[in-house]
């Protein structure tokens, strides 16, 4: 916890030392309001798995779990399965990310560096797409991969539906054009002087550059991939094959069937990643989106 | 210092090859769906025989739907709704958050929480939190000796129960956002607004909001483009059949996945939705570009 008084806002200072009192009692408030809102939600799911199903389903509920059968996690994990479509999300995910970063670097690399003929027109047809709303594009979209054009691929219940797709990231390309535009003219001629390729030049000089801007794209691609839900309930029809997302809404659908507990352990372990991403990577995540608003 | 035509061919080639994988991606993933999309709402497709050219019929077909309108009319209550809560309630907790002397890294974190959740898990859970018989709310209703309420249920709340969902789950980033430019207003003109003898909501009218005018603008556009395409949800917490709360996106997957099985009729939805959001989305572009 950090106090600097000495920051200037809407109330004044001298506001703040005359009423301590007051301002005490707003801050509790306010934390106590934001636990609520925020953070009691995700503390009644955790919790809630832990119960026992007469405990879970009593009219009367319980703030602190009077059953207590952490055990229902690893049903869920086992029975339910959750554990094959956390695999199968992870997969999923770290392959949009790979796809994701080898395209959309190469090819902001040839457009920010090389600018070759009609590369202003290639970069022109790739950000105009950042106005579309891909759900406008849902159903075009899925019948193109039902069967792509020219090559005649299917692509339904595979990965590449959402890999090959993922990497058309507009955002990217712009964002990584833009980075790779700023890195100075001099450090790649002194690459070149010392006898290196192009591909040698992205990789040992432009990507080491690039650190920050490529760990920004890979954090969003993976939380992307991650809470995805619409596109793969469309692509990935097998339930061997679904996401945790489509998986976990196929099996809310058979309730009766599927016990609630082990439903709500299985929302909780889809959560647990993201959850990990954000406590670790939270400096960026946030800064990045704070960044976002500071054009004006 | 020119270089030989040979050079520059091997150049271009080598650049061309850089890019080969992302043109063909755009190409195959983006720009032929988007033209496809197009050709596909004047089509009848049964993927049996060639696709038919019908002209303007799934347009007409969607105009006569019943349902068409009600998805438009339940889709802007929904947008209205939303920014009501969700604009307003954001800015006014990030003016609050912004007097706040401690544990800033507290609100922040907790605010963006519900953002990192997957949806499904968002939705899911707040279902069971509405269920009328043994969900959190009424228990807490009760609790409280308030009447209890059939949330989703109800077509009287039903909308009202959508928008708190997606509230909840999405007011974090622009609270940061909001908080970011907050943090960037120069002290010095709250000081002369002072010194002039401004009251503290005269500050906040006429010092706060003008130096806000941008980011509020900008969270504008994107909000109403955002809630205009809501499909989660109502899929999930009301479903495709219910007319209740039918928006255009759950229209769109009830006329290709669900119902009808016509993709030209979802097609030629999609068409008028892009239109719409093109035009927000124009706006927004042109508006960040000219002051980035």
């Amino acid at each position: 916890m950090s106090s600097n008084d000495d920051v200037r806002s809407l109330v004044s200072p001298v506001f703040f030392r005359r009423h301590r009192g007051l301002y005490f009692t707003a801050l509790t408030v306010l934390i106590v309001l934001f636990s609520l809102i925020f953070l009691f939600p995700l503390y009644w799911m955790i919790t809630g798995a832990l119960k026992d199903n007469q405990e879970i389903f009593s009219p009367q509920p319980t703030i602190i779990p009077q059953s207590f059968h952490p055990e229902t996690y690893l049903t869920a994990w086992k029975n339910l399965r959750i554990g094959h479509y956390f695999l199968n999300t992870l997969y999923y995910s770290v392959g949009v990310w790979f796809f994701q970063v080898l395209i959309d670097v190469t090819a902001a690399y040839a457009l920010s560096r090389l600018r070759p003929v009609l590369g202003k027109l290639v970069l022109a047809g790739m950000l105009a797409t950042l106005m579309l709303p891909m759900t406008a594009l849902l159903v075009p979209a899925y019948l193109t991969v039902t069967d792509v054009p020219i090559l005649g691929w299917n692509l339904i219940n595979t990965p590449w539906a959402l890999w090959l797709p993922g990497a058309a990231n507009a955002f990217n390309i712009y964002v990584l054009k833009r980075f790779f535009d700023q890195i100075p003219q001099d450090i790649l001629d002194a690459a070149a002087m010392d006898g290196a390729g192009k591909f040698r030049m992205l990789w040992s000089v432009v990507l080491p550059l690039s650190r920050p801007v490529l760990a920004v794209i890979s954090i969003l691609s993976i939380i992307g991939a991650w809470k995805d839900y619409l596109w793969p309930l469309l692509v990935l029809q097998d339930p061997e094959v679904q996401n945790l997302s489509v998986a976990l809404t196929r099996l809310a659908a058979t309730s009766g069937v599927v016990p609630f507990t082990q439903l709500l352990a299985g929302l909780v372990i889809a959560s647990i990643p993201m959850i990990l991403v954000f406590l670790v990577f939270q400096r960026s995540i946030l800064r990045g989106l704070s960044a976002g608003s500071m054009k004006g | 210092m020119g270089k030989s035509l040979a050079t520059r061919v091997r150049d271009n080639l080598t650049a061309y090859g850089f890019m080969a994988a992302g043109i063909a991606v755009f190409a195959l993933f983006s720009w032929y769906p988007l033209v496809r999309g197009v050709i596909l709402s004047f089509q009848q497709v049964n993927f049996v025989t060639d696709p038919e050219w019908v002209g303007l019929a799934n347009f007409k077909a969607i105009f006569d739907d019943p349902l068409f309108w009600t998805a438009w009319k339940n889709t802007l209550v929904f947008t209205g709704i939303a920014l009501l809560l969700g604009y307003v309630v954001p800015f006014a907790l990030a003016v609050l958050i912004n007097e706040v002397r401690h544990a800033k890294g507290f609100f922040r974190v907790a605010v963006y929480l519900p953002v990192m959740l997957p949806p499904i898990v968002v939705v899911l859970l707040w279902k069971y939190f509405y269920d009328p018989g043994n969900g959190l709310f009424n228990a807490i209703l009760k609790g409280v000796h308030l009447p209890t309420l059939q949330w989703h249920q109800s077509s009287s709340t039903a909308m009202l129960s959508l928008v708190l969902v997606s509230t909840w789950a999405n007011m974090g980033g622009a609270l940061i956002m909001y908080l970011a430019a907050l943090q960037n207003i120069p002290g010095e003109l709250y000081e002369a607004a002072e010194m002039e003898g401004a009251s503290i909501w005269q500050r906040l009218r006429h010092v706060t909001i003008p130096q806000m005018r941008f980011i509020l603008l900008v969270l504008l556009l994107l909000q109403i483009v955002a809630t205009m395409q809501v499909f989660i949800e109502p899929f999930q917490l009301t479903g495709v059949t219910n007319t209740d709360t039918i928006t255009v996106m759950v229209l769109i997957y009830r006329y290709a996945f669900a119902v009808n099985y016509d993709f030209g009729m979802a097609a030629a939805m999609s068409v008028l939705l892009f239109i719409v959001l093109g035009v927000f989305s124009a706006l927004y572009l042109r508006l960040t570009r000219d002051e980035a």
